[in-house]
């Protein structure tokens, strides 16, 4: 049992480590859930990509640097600790890509990851429906055979990223008849300026338009923007959101980070500062850490069986399974605690937003709380995930929901 | 990195695990509380055979050399099964004797203490207090540049908020260390019963003096990590053991025609014990890695351990009691003598308080 990176490893870090001290912008971005965050971030993403940043654990073919899952999670320590900026182009990278890697075909992956990549092309993601959140098997929008291809008619909300983005990927019923409600819907993705669809951007808390609702009128989709076989689309999907409510979307690298500038704020406070706060602000770095070791526990046994350079046709992106749900719960939770005792340390200026003159950290903190407030949320509500933990890892009864 | 344990590690704590199963432990417990130390004892010899008091010896001695990893393993162990007596203590005492080096005390003990045949208390305050430390977030998350930290020294009045020896009246001699200065007492204060029976409080009179210099500070600093360590370890066992019996439970027990475990409130209340649990665990491994390798972040990583693991054995402890409902708050269900034991383990060796403060000074 060890602690240790590889001296290679090391290497990698101290490689992004340089890039990003030369590259990070020393006034952040303004927030990304603007037209001018969005388009400046975007620039970002290509930055990352003209030296092959963005997607380090990608094959090389497709714009990436073949790195193993101990330089990937690496490389994000580094990130965050370099107060780079967000990654606009997440919904892609961390959900629709490693659905392409599992479940698509070497013509959709040729045509859809270098763009990805390179921020070319920017998707949102399509899951919820106003009558569809945490139950998103009951789902209506649908789709519906055409020659060559499907028409998808229906509505899709809390869309995020659809306000600015050029594509989108989500789940459609094309089979209405089935005996369960997660049986029978498709996997497609579809461009967000086509024919028949209309993006009505959504103001989040603060108003940002951080996300949208997308009315879908007879919208064509060819059959090669089909992900999987038709009718599979809940077992794929499911195979996403694994990966969403876990290790590739939340990297321990954001926590880690945040607690140090949080740990810097408070022996940065002025005199007089409520020590209650000093409480809180180790139970946050307690919990990065303790993030960050559970991560490195799993990684291990993702990789225990690997060589020392395996040749691998496709990234490992640390398949959670219901693993990922205690994930989930645990740093949503730990984001907004963490966020909530900046905002108490930072006294009368925790209340600036993130886009006053004076905010702190250049709005950083409020953007952050802002942000935290959804995790809780998103990506399977924690009230799901803990029907997750109790039914599938410590084997409690179904009961009613 | 392959941070995981080894097939050894598993199998020695699979077979102390067995063998804590095979022996009773909770009347084990019920006799030590009642002040009959006769089947302590007994259970005492049969955790030395296994090796686990050879784990804090040094070779000389008899032992294997300090393994701060396998004995958090053990004294996970010990925590499933409520395992009593000064099990902690006496695994610090050799510790502190070990550090502070060959001298006639450490090679009275030590072999005693590796064979099972010696039972020590120790008392050193509440454990190290940076005094006048410089704040290394950095230092926090593993950075080869993070520069070491200030020296610690062991605070006089952390030392006066920790006067009672636990099992004094059960051991054969208490180690007690005040600031630079360790003494050996065979006398202590009459008995004070505490929350948990089976931990019994007695404060240590003064005794003779062994060694005065700034090696005792220091060696007294190593022994309550290590202390610190092994009581985390310990509320970790011991909050799994409450989990997987509360669990058990609630999949039998029926009210309103279901059976309560496939309720929501009580659903999420495990989801979250389970949460707490997991989380902390791999905290008190890379703890034992850094006091393995004497890492500087040792004492900080420690400190963060305690205060993850022992409020999460608490957690698991209140939980166990609200799902079991009267019947856990009867001494009739053996699980009192766990539930009575979380909130102690929390506190003994570094309060949350105390190692919260600990983390935050790096």
């Amino acid at each position: 049992m060890d602690l240790q990176f590889t001296a290679a490893e090391e290497e990698f870090r101290a490689e992004a480590r340089i890039w990003l001290a030369g590259h990070v912008p020393t006034t952040p971005l303004p927030s990304l859930e603007t037209a001018e965050g969005f388009a400046a971030h975007r620039e970002w993403e290509h930055q990352l990509a003209a030296d092959r940043w963005s997607v380090v654990s990608w094959p090389e073919k497709y714009g990436g640097r073949g790195a193993s899952l101990w330089q990937w999670l690496l490389f994000e320590e580094e990130y965050y600790r370099a107060g780079a900026p967000g990654r606009v182009s997440q919904n892609g990278i961390s959900l629709l890509a490693p659905t392409l890697f599992e479940h698509g075909t070497e013509e959709q992956r040729a045509r859809v990851l270098g763009p990805m990549a390179r921020g070319e092309v920017i998707w949102a993601q399509a899951w919820s429906e106003p009558e569809a959140g945490s139950d998103l098997a009951s789902l209506r929008s649908a789709a519906v055979r055409t020659d060559g291809g499907w028409l998808l008619s229906g509505q899709k909300t809390w869309s995020s990223r659809a306000a600015f983005a050029d594509r989108a990927f989500g789940l459609f019923r094309s089979d209405p008849d089935t005996a369960r409600p997660h049986q029978g819907l498709t996997y497609l993705m579809f461009p967000l300026d086509a024919p028949g669809v209309t993006v009505r951007p959504i103001g989040r808390l603060d108003g940002k338009p951080a996300f949208a609702e997308l009315f879908l009128d007879e919208v064509f989709v060819p059959d090669a923007d089909v992900i999987g076989e038709p009718g599979q689309g809940w077992r794929i999907a499911m195979s996403t959101t694994g990966k969403e409510r876990g290790l590739t979307l939340r990297s321990p690298g954001r926590f880690t980070a945040a607690a140090e500038r949080l740990a810097a704020l408070w022996h940065e406070a002025p005199e007089g500062t409520a020590p209650a706060l000093g409480d809180r602000v180790a139970d946050a770095l307690i919990g990065a850490r303790a993030y960050q070791l559970f991560t490195y526990a799993h990684a291990s046994r993702l990789t225990a069986d690997e060589g020392a350079a395996p040749d691998r046709a496709q990234p490992k992106t640390g398949d959670l399974g219901a693993e990922s749900s205690l994930n989930k719960v645990f740093w949503s939770e730990l984001d907004l605690a963490l966020h909530e005792t900046a905002l108490d340390l930072l006294g009368p200026y925790g209340m600036l937003a993130d886009d006053a003159d004076e905010a702190p950290a250049h709005g950083s903190w409020a953007e952050g709380y802002t942000f935290s407030l959804a995790g809780p949320i998103y990506a399977g509500t924690n009230e799901i995930q803990r029907h997750i933990i109790a039914e599938r890892l410590l084997g409690l009864p179904k009961g009613r929901r | 990195m392959r941070f995981l344990l080894t097939d050894e590690q598993r199998e020695f704590a699979h077979a102390l695990d067995g063998m804590l199963s095979a022996s009773g432990t909770p009347a084990v417990a019920r006799a030590w509380a009642a002040g009959d130390h006769q089947p302590g004892r007994a259970l005492w010899t049969r955790i030395a055979r296994t090796g686990v008091f050879g784990l804090a010896v040094p070779e000389q001695h008899g032992g294997s050399g300090l393994l701060p990893v396998e004995l958090a393993l053990a004294f996970q162990e010990l925590g499933r099964h409520a395992a009593p007596g000064p099990l902690v203590e006496t695994v610090a005492a050799a510790a502190f004797l070990g550090r502070l080096g060959a001298d006639a005390q450490a090679g009275e003990w030590l072999p005693r203490i590796a064979a099972g045949d010696a039972v020590l208390s120790l008392c050193a305050g509440a454990g190290p207090d940076a005094l006048e430390a410089a704040p290394d977030p950095a230092g926090y998350v593993r950075d080869a540049d993070a520069a070491d930290p200030a020296p610690y020294a062991l605070d006089d009045d952390a030392t006066d908020r920790a006067p009672y020896a636990l099992d004094a009246d059960a051991a054969d001699a208490v180690l007690l260390i005040r600031g630079d200065t360790v003494s050996r007492t065979d006398t202590h204060g009459p008995v004070q019963s505490s929350l948990d029976p089976a931990r019994r409080l007695a404060r240590p009179l003064d005794g003779t003096v062994l060694a005065r210099s700034p090696a005792v500070t220091a060696a007294a600093v190593h022994a309550v990590e290590v202390a610190r360590l092994l009581t985390a370890a310990q509320s970790l066992g011991l909050g799994r053991a409450l989990l997987a019996a509360t669990v058990s439970y609630v999949r039998q027990r029926t009210q309103f025609g279901s059976p309560i475990g496939s309720f929501q409130a009580v659903k999420h209340r495990l989801a979250d014990t389970l949460i707490g649990l997991e989380f902390a665990q791999p905290l008190v491994h890379a703890a034992a890695l850094a006091l393995e390798a004497g890492a500087p972040s040792a004492g900080r990583e420690v400190a963060a351990a305690k205060v993850a693991a022992g409020e999460a054995g608490y957690a698991a402890a209140r939980t166990a009691l609200q799902l079991h409902g009267a019947i856990g708050y009867t001494e009739e269900l053996g699980l009192s003598l766990w539930i009575r034991k979380a909130r102690p383990l929390r506190d003994a060796w570094g309060t949350p308080a105390i190692c919260r403060a600990r983390v935050l000074t790096g």
